[in-house]
């Protein structure tokens, strides 16, 4: 009922010429962190990667806000390697208490603890660590990307469901693909699934000659398994590893079978207008950061439409509220978890041809939201910044 | 030998041998069901991506949204031929012929457009900036509103056709996808896929007057995704398709209550009656066919095979 009374009220307000507008101004922090090195730059990083989500999200926000006499305003920030990113986050929040981030966890940590953040909305569009959502959480900062244990628990569940129980693991030596081998491992513990093997991946020859000979030799020492789970999120050694294994085994995690918040192969559930409205602004596939981005943005757009304010107080209020529901083209409202600021959503589990599922699966039950069952849940959660 | 069979098929006919045409939109084809048998007689090539369908009020042309051709068909419903194409600016994907018979305001997806085009000069008379993606098109019984919907804006916009100008837009909740006016023009039900629900507004003052929600036992909440919609002529029951929730809910349309839930196939999409609305065709996108519901009884009783993602579906009475 209050939706419709603003409604009618913003739609009568319309007509007259001196009605108020609202702008809405969201300052997007970009971090620059020096590249690995990987084996093959066959796939370089795009330059604009999350923040061309973000001005897609800005771009939709203004198409809606133009009936509503809403406008929105982004102000880009880009820290080179080494520079102060806590400074440059000073510094935009000092005309805007929106801020959407892409940044390593320390720097979001440190940039949640700034006196001027407090009573700020912070969105995480990239860090997928655990620990933000956990006992380092904070509660000014929402994560529109999800975790590492998100895409874990995805990917678990495929497995359950194709009962391919037994499990082997190669993890490399770089910190993102060792939380993620953590999160695996939670994942194969919480889904009852078995580890029967695990690998560092430790070669330093050039595999883009030797992984025919090679990989098969380093997988043979793995008991019977039913498939092969990579961390390789840095894409350094894992497209070497598929079809090169000792036994016929499919492959899965940050290789081959991969559960990503978003991929250039979703295309149900309206996705296809999405996807061709950020190529046609960006001349390239969206990428998980690039939807993590859009979505943060998508989200404050929303609060600022239902809400017609632009308090920060106010839109943080809607977003956590039972009436906050983002339609993010996968199929299910998005919303945001109340005890640690974790944008819900399903995961589509891909190739690069296709979308082989989407999690959470059938048969994985929730007393209160099926998408709960994917990455913390209230009951175990270490996070206690959001209460009271 | 074909021409035979159509005379045969002329001469074992009955007195009407009504039709229900249904868009198949993976497979660039359209399905045609004849109502007294209820067995597809015919399927015809369209351009790609066939959603949106409607008949000229003569039923003598049939316009056919050919969203990745970026064209509005026009077909000859006897023949099968495609007579030419509208303009209909870029990925149409729904629209609606007004009362004049002349003036189909077409929804283009991918542009956050509204495009009205005259179907005898083959024209396009104006453009309407809308929504993002906008989609759900109504026009109401005296021709002066058309209502565009659009589904990442979540809103209704309500359109002038004297000034072909927006004059009013109205929030829904998420991602409305189908809109029309019924009660003689008196009511606006808007469908909200990720919403959950429909919304009446009284047309007289777009105010908001009701809203609609479904509960299914065994459902979860977010696969209750409303789409297409019908009332019967009386304006008293609704038929509102559910989605992924693979049901047809029954609305008391006087009380906004929900009555009963009819399990159809999967993904249930849009819908149409055959003439005496005793029957109603849902299109069921992921299962590939058409559910055919008894109106009376409110029960499925039969299933007919199409094309690839049928989506939708429009009558043709046809004098055998």
């Amino acid at each position: 009922m209050r939706i419709f009374g603003l409604a009618a009220v913003l739609s009568l307000s319309l007509g007259a010429a001196a009605a108020s507008e609202t702008q809405v101004r969201i300052g997007y922090l970009s971090v620059d962190e020096p590249a690995p090195p990987v084996l093959s730059n066959l796939d370089p990083t795009p330059e604009d990667l999350g923040l061309a989500g973000a001005r897609l999200g800005i771009e939709d926000n203004a198409t809606t806000g133009r009936f509503l006499n809403q406008t929105y305003v982004m102000d880009e920030t880009r820290v080179p390697e080494g520079g102060d990113a806590v400074a440059a986050a000073r510094a935009l929040l000092a005309s805007s208490p929106f801020l959407v981030l892409d940044a390593p966890a320390d720097a979001l940590s440190a940039i949640a603890d700034l006196p001027e953040a407090q009573g700020a909305l912070l969105f995480n569009a990239t860090a997928p660590d655990s620990a933000l959502r956990d006992a380092g959480c904070r509660a000014n900062l929402l994560h529109t990307i999800p975790s590492n244990a998100m895409r874990a628990d995805a990917l678990a569940q495929f497995l359950v469901q194709r009962r391919w129980t037994e499990v082997a693991l190669i993890s490399g030596a770089h910190p993102r693909d060792l939380a993620f081998a953590e999160a695996l491992r939670g994942s194969i513990a919480k889904f009852r699934l078995k580890l029967v093997g695990e690998k560092d991946w430790v070669f330093d020859a050039d595999m883009r000659r030797n992984a025919s000979a090679e990989v098969p030799l380093f997988t043979q020492g793995f008991k019977e398994h039913d498939v092969l789970l990579l961390a390789d999120e840095i894409g350094d050694f894992g497209r070497y590893v598929v079809y090169n294994t000792w036994l016929p085994r499919p492959v899965a995690g940050s290789e081959e079978l991969v559960p990503q918040a978003w991929a250039p192969v979703v295309e149900q559930w309206g996705a296809a207008q999405l996807q061709s409205r950020f190529e046609a602004l960006a001349a390239r596939d969206m990428q998980p950061e690039d939807y993590a981005a859009w979505a943060a943005i998508r989200a404050i757009g929303e609060a600022v439409t239902r809400t017609g304010s632009a308090e920060a107080a106010t839109l943080r209020d809607y977003i956590f509220s039972d009436a906050f529901e983002l339609a993010g083209f996968k199929g299910s409202p998005l919303s945001f978890r109340a005890w640690n600021g974790q944008l819900r959503q399903p995961i589509p589990i891909v190739t690069d041809r296709a979308v082989v599922a989407t999690a959470p699966l059938e048969g994985f039950h929730h007393q209160g939201n099926e998408l709960d069952t994917l990455g913390r849940d209230a009951p175990e959660t270490a996070c206690t910044a959001f209460k009271g | 030998m074909l021409r035979l069979t159509a005379i045969l098929a002329l001469l074992t006919a009955p007195a009407t041998a009504d039709e229900i045409w249904i868009t198949n939109e993976k497979d660039d084809s359209i399905s045609v069901i004849d109502v007294a048998t209820l067995e597809v007689t015919r399927t015809i090539p369209t351009g790609e991506r066939p959603r949106g369908i409607t008949f000229s009020h003569d039923f003598s042309k049939v316009y056919i949204c050919a969203s990745d051709s970026d064209a509005v068909q026009v077909m000859d419903p006897v023949s099968g031929e495609i007579l030419h194409d509208l303009p209909s600016g870029e990925d149409p994907e729904q629209f609606v012929l007004h009362p004049d018979n002349r003036r189909l305001y077409i929804a283009n997806e991918d542009d956050a457009i509204t495009t009205v085009v005259d179907t005898d000069s083959r024209r396009v008379i104006a453009q309407i900036d809308v929504g993002i993606e906008p989609e759900g098109m109504a026009v109401s019984p005296d021709g002066k509103i058309v209502i565009t919907t659009s589904e990442t804006t979540n809103m209704a916009h309500w359109i002038d056709t004297e000034s072909e100008a927006i004059f009013a837009n109205t929030l829904v909740d998420s991602r409305p996808r189908h809109a029309e006016f019924v009660k003689d023009g008196s009511e606006l039900w808007v469908s909200s896929e990720i919403g959950g629900t429909v919304t009446v507004f009284d047309v007289a003052s777009q105010a908001e007057k009701a809203k609609i929600h479904f509960e299914i036992t065994g459902v979860h909440e977010d696969r209750i995704q409303p789409v297409g919609f019908e009332l019967t002529p009386d304006g008293k029951t609704a038929f509102v398709a559910l989605g992924p929730a693979n049901h047809v809910a029954v609305v008391n349309a006087e009380t906004w209550e929900v009555e009963e839930y009819l399990l159809v196939g999967r993904r249930v999409w849009h819908m149409a009656f055959d003439r005496e609305h005793k029957l109603l065709f849902t299109t069921n996108g992921v299962s590939g066919d058409v559910t055919v519901i008894d109106v009376e009884k409110r029960e499925p009783f039969k299933t007919i095979k199409v094309g690839r993602f049928p989506w939708g579906a429009a009558l043709r009475p046809t004098e055998g």
